[in-house]
């Protein structure tokens, strides 16, 4: 009796482990599938966007491009330099005045606030970080525009109605500053106690505890916040394309309107359906996008692996 | 004679990372039925490699090789078309941290017997949840909360949890890896309780660096030193009567005991942030 | 300088930029819930109104359509990339895969977390351009599922390595399979999960440069899958630039639409994390 009900259950289970063991091949197959999403998405993304770039670049030598002044697609004049330097100013002038900032709040968060401050500024920093940057410019276009028009530019001697790179270069520090402190957050506190106890016990201040451990220490995480906050502000397309002024010209100063390579495809938008050779121009911007960005990424993973190198503290 | 379900025959295990370390080397023991057997020595030297290899969790790590085999009653562990989650339910394991599973406490224990389909209705299910959890005497602590996660229990209950949670799939061998070093003096204390209630029924081995555990709960005892059997005995002989001149002086104490991480440990991905790993020192060997 | 005047000019200039920013989210929230609170107190019908045939013009009728658009786009697109993101985050665990696999991957992900989002609109746009098709609520979709899906992943893949190794083993002792034993490791991880994903919506349902070109900036209700349609930021995008005062003061009630959901979502994450924090082991520090 008991033999029978013994292999009964066996039975039963040795089917059920029949159907689980194919539960678990099918699912493998499943998540391996998954497990090369990326990958595809990434080549897929490169190489159509350069396949659809080729008309473009066969046409013209990419130099010539790359060195034009002159961009008047309804003309075949594909000049991409004024885009290119515009990207540059606001790239380079947001983050002059976001690092910075950022740091400090980081810092201010991580080392020296405490209980229900820290709990609550923290918190503040990380919705500032996920309100969308369609709503920055919005806000800028009454706030931060007429601000710079009637106060800033006139201080240096500027005229302008308040549109232009360094308006756009403020909103997107404004942007990806709580972005990069709360990612610079996360790297100071995932240090060790024992890393500032031994600073201040071999009698540092506390500002000597943070410039020469710490923030080395962190230095890694850090300059990946730093990274995401560049590639946010690089590729940001709202923003510019409300506040930038859309003219293709060199920009001679940094209060003058411009251009960057996102707003060139947001404001050729129209013709980029209709004209196949500003199509092909205007992919041929996407894929300089991805194409920077990878290097960046590169490049920056060597820097990363140095830092952590030099600055390794276990 | 004593029935023989558990066997290794010349078991190696390797960890082929960075650089190549032989944890275990050539090992066999016969880990005889309804006893509970020690496998002690100190830190670093294999033992939980050696507890892991029996029932194929490093199966699930990458970089480990293993030769020789296994034998559960005659049969290969290593060597056969049964697959692995298989042997691991004929060959249950109870890890060294005290985990509660992210369901509730009944759930805890009704897991295995929910995947393996162990169980006609749910009367049955939840009278077979209430027997385990009495034999590890639980169930008069947790009765009255079954739906409560099992993580707010304590780390003792915990552990007791896990036995219960292993108990319940029915193996034929339980392993038990430095089950109390996570633990406060009084869980330990309730968890070798149970150990001692339950070795009358169940083949146990259990990996311990304690000598004193050892000698409370042990029948039989292996002394395993970086990677090699050097002595096995029942408790009584080995502790009275060692054979072997590193065992006496690892009974008398004098062993470099405690180097900090055994290779399984730094060949296995980080260890989680809270760093509950490094510190086990919650042992009762003084 | 003495040591110490550094130490405290540091100290002050720190909390300078801490207040700095908190300034900047203060100025910011306050104006678009004044202004838009403002627009939408006046006639709160604007929301649940569909547009009026000259809409972008004269501000005739409500934004229905944009807030259905961002329902309709963002919320399947959210389910798909969930599905990838969660079944990539598994593979990349040692269970599957290889570390040298994962990092790969990894490295990937990262460059797509770091892609721009117009790449991703420009991407799918040749997409629709190559197969002919039309802008479309689909195509809309299909780009914002892509904009989330690496930062989902990315997320993900971090809780599951933050789960407890021995929630693993404890499985597979029991003799769970690879699948199981990941099932539960899934559950040990799910208020960073959660946490991850609902970050991803939120990304999701405030980016406008994904959706731009891809959706076809409809100023009517939802048709159909296959029929044009926008989203919330596109819709504010659009308004931001127009001369008539009152589709611009349309631009601020939807942008306090969009920063409640936002806000919502994030509330949402931790209330969700919170419940979940309580199974999972250690959760009760």
């Amino acid at each position: 009796m008991t033999t029978d009900t013994d292999s009964l259950r066996k039975r039963a289970r040795s089917s059920r482990l029949g159907r689980r063991l194919l539960a678990e091949r099918y699912s493998s197959y499943w998540l391996t599938l998954a497990g090369y999403l990326a990958i595809a998405l990434f080549g897929g993304i490169t190489l159509l966007l350069f396949y659809r770039s080729l008309p473009i670049l066969s046409e013209y030598p990419l130099s010539s491009m790359l060195t034009s002044t002159n961009w008047d697609p309804a003309r075949n004049n594909f000049g991409f330099l004024p885009a290119i330097v515009g990207t540059v100013y606001v790239t380079a002038l947001s983050m002059v005045m976001g690092v910075p900032i950022a740091l400090g709040a980081a810092i201010y968060i991580a080392e020296y606030a405490e209980g229900r401050t820290k709990t609550l500024v923290a918190a503040l920093i990380d919705v500032l970080a996920a309100i969308p940057s369609v709503i920055f410019g919005l806000v800028a276009l009454i706030v931060v525009v007429p601000f710079i028009g009637s106060y800033v530019a006139p201080v240096f001697n500027e005229s302008t109605a308040g549109v232009g790179i360094f308006t756009v270069s403020l909103v997107m520090a404004i942007v990806v500053t709580p972005f990069m402190t709360s990612l610079s957050v996360e790297s100071l506190e995932s240090l060790p106690d024992e890393l500032r106890e031994t600073s201040l016990g071999v009698g540092a201040t506390k500002f000597e505890t943070i410039r020469s451990v710490l923030l080395r220490a962190a230095g890694p995480g850090i300059f990946s916040a730093i990274l995401l906050g560049f590639g946010r502000v690089f590729g940001a397309t709202i923003v510019p394309a409300l506040l930038i002024g859309g003219q293709t010209q060199i920009p001679t100063s940094v209060f003058s309107t411009g251009q960057t390579l996102p707003t060139l495809i947001v404001n050729d938008f129209g013709e980029l359906m209709s004209l196949p050779l500003t199509q092909s121009a205007l992919i041929f911007v996407g894929l300089m996008l991805v194409v920077v960005v990878w290097l960046f990424n590169f490049g920056a993973m060597l820097v990363q692996r140095r830092l952590k190198r030099r600055w390794q503290y276990q | 004679m004593t029935e023989i379900p558990l066997t290794t025959d010349q078991l190696s295990v390797t960890y082929t990372g960075d650089r190549e370390i032989e944890a275990v080397k050539g090992v066999s023991i016969d880990f005889p039925a309804n006893t509970l057997t020690t496998i002690i020595g100190p830190s670093g030297c294999g033992k939980s490699t050696l507890l892991k290899s029996l029932n194929r969790l490093h199966d699930i790590q990458e970089n480990v090789e293993i030769d020789g085999d296994v034998l559960l009653s005659g049969d290969s562990v290593y060597n056969t078309n049964v697959p692995a989650p298989e042997i691991r339910r004929q060959i249950g394991y109870v890890p060294q941290t005290p985990t509660a599973l992210p369901v509730s406490i009944y759930e805890n224990v009704a897991y295995g017997l929910r995947i393996h389909g162990d169980y006609e209705s749910k009367a049955d299910l939840d009278e077979k949840v209430e027997t385990y959890l009495r034999k590890v005497n639980l169930w008069d602590e947790v009765a009255d909360r079954l739906d409560a996660p099992g993580a707010e229990l304590s780390t003792g209950q915990i552990q007791r949890l896990c036995v219960a949670r292993s108990l319940a799939v029915e193996p034929d061998v339980l392993l038990c890896d430095e089950v109390t070093s996570a633990l406060d003096p009084v869980s330990a204390e309730s968890v070798e309780k149970t150990l001692r209630k339950l070795k009358s029924e169940y083949t146990i081995i259990l990996v311990t660096h304690s000598m004193a555990q050892a000698r409370r709960l042990a029948d039989e005892v292996v002394f395993l030193y970086l990677g090699e059997v050097i002595e096995s005995n029942d408790v009584q002989s080995f502790f009275e009567d060692p054979q072997e001149e590193r065992t006496k002086t690892f009974i008398g104490g004098t062993t470099p005991v405690d180097r900090d991480d055994t290779p399984a440990e730094q060949t296995a991905t980080p260890p989680a942030p809270d760093g509950s790993k490094g510190s086990t020192a919650g042992d009762d060997k003084q | 300088m003495n040591r110490y005047t550094t130490q405290r000019l540091f100290g002050i200039a720190v909390r300078a930029a801490a207040l700095l920013v908190v300034g900047v989210l203060l100025l910011v929230i306050g104006v678009t819930v004044v202004r838009g609170g403002g627009v939408l107190l006046a006639d709160p019908s604007i929301v649940l109104t569909p547009p009026g045939s000259r809409y972008m013009l004269e501000g005739t009728g409500g934004f229905l359509h944009a807030v259905l658009g961002s329902l309709f786009i963002v919320g399947p697109a959210t389910i798909v990339s969930m599905v990838a993101a969660v079944s990539t985050a598994v593979y990349l665990q040692s269970d599957y895969s290889s570390k040298r696999f994962s990092d790969a991957v990894n490295m990937f992900l990262n460059v797509l977390w770091g892609t721009p989002p117009i790449v991703y609109g420009v991407f799918v746009l040749t997409i629709i351009i190559a197969t002919g098709a039309q802008t479309s609520l689909f195509f809309g979709i299909v780009a914002i599922a892509i904009f989330q899906y690496p930062i989902m992943t990315r997320y993900t893949d971090e809780a599951l390595r933050a789960a407890p190794e021995t929630v693993r083993e404890s499985t597979y002792g029991l003799g769970a399979t690879r699948f199981e034993s990941m099932r539960m490791t899934v559950r040990a991880a799910a208020p960073g999960v959660i946490a991850g994903l609902v970050m991803g919506f939120a990304r999701g349902i405030g980016d406008a440069a994904t959706v731009l070109f891809t959706t076809g900036r409809s100023t009517r209700m939802p048709g159909g899958l296959f029929e044009a349609a926008t989203t919330l930021p596109v819709l504010i995008f659009d308004q931001a630039m127009s001369f008539n005062p009152e589709v611009r003061s349309h631009a601020y009630a939807a942008a306090f639409v969009l920063t409640i959901a936002v806000l919502g979502l994030i509330l949402l994450s931790k209330l969700l994390a919170g419940r979940y924090a309580r199974y999972t082991p250690g959760g009760n520090r």
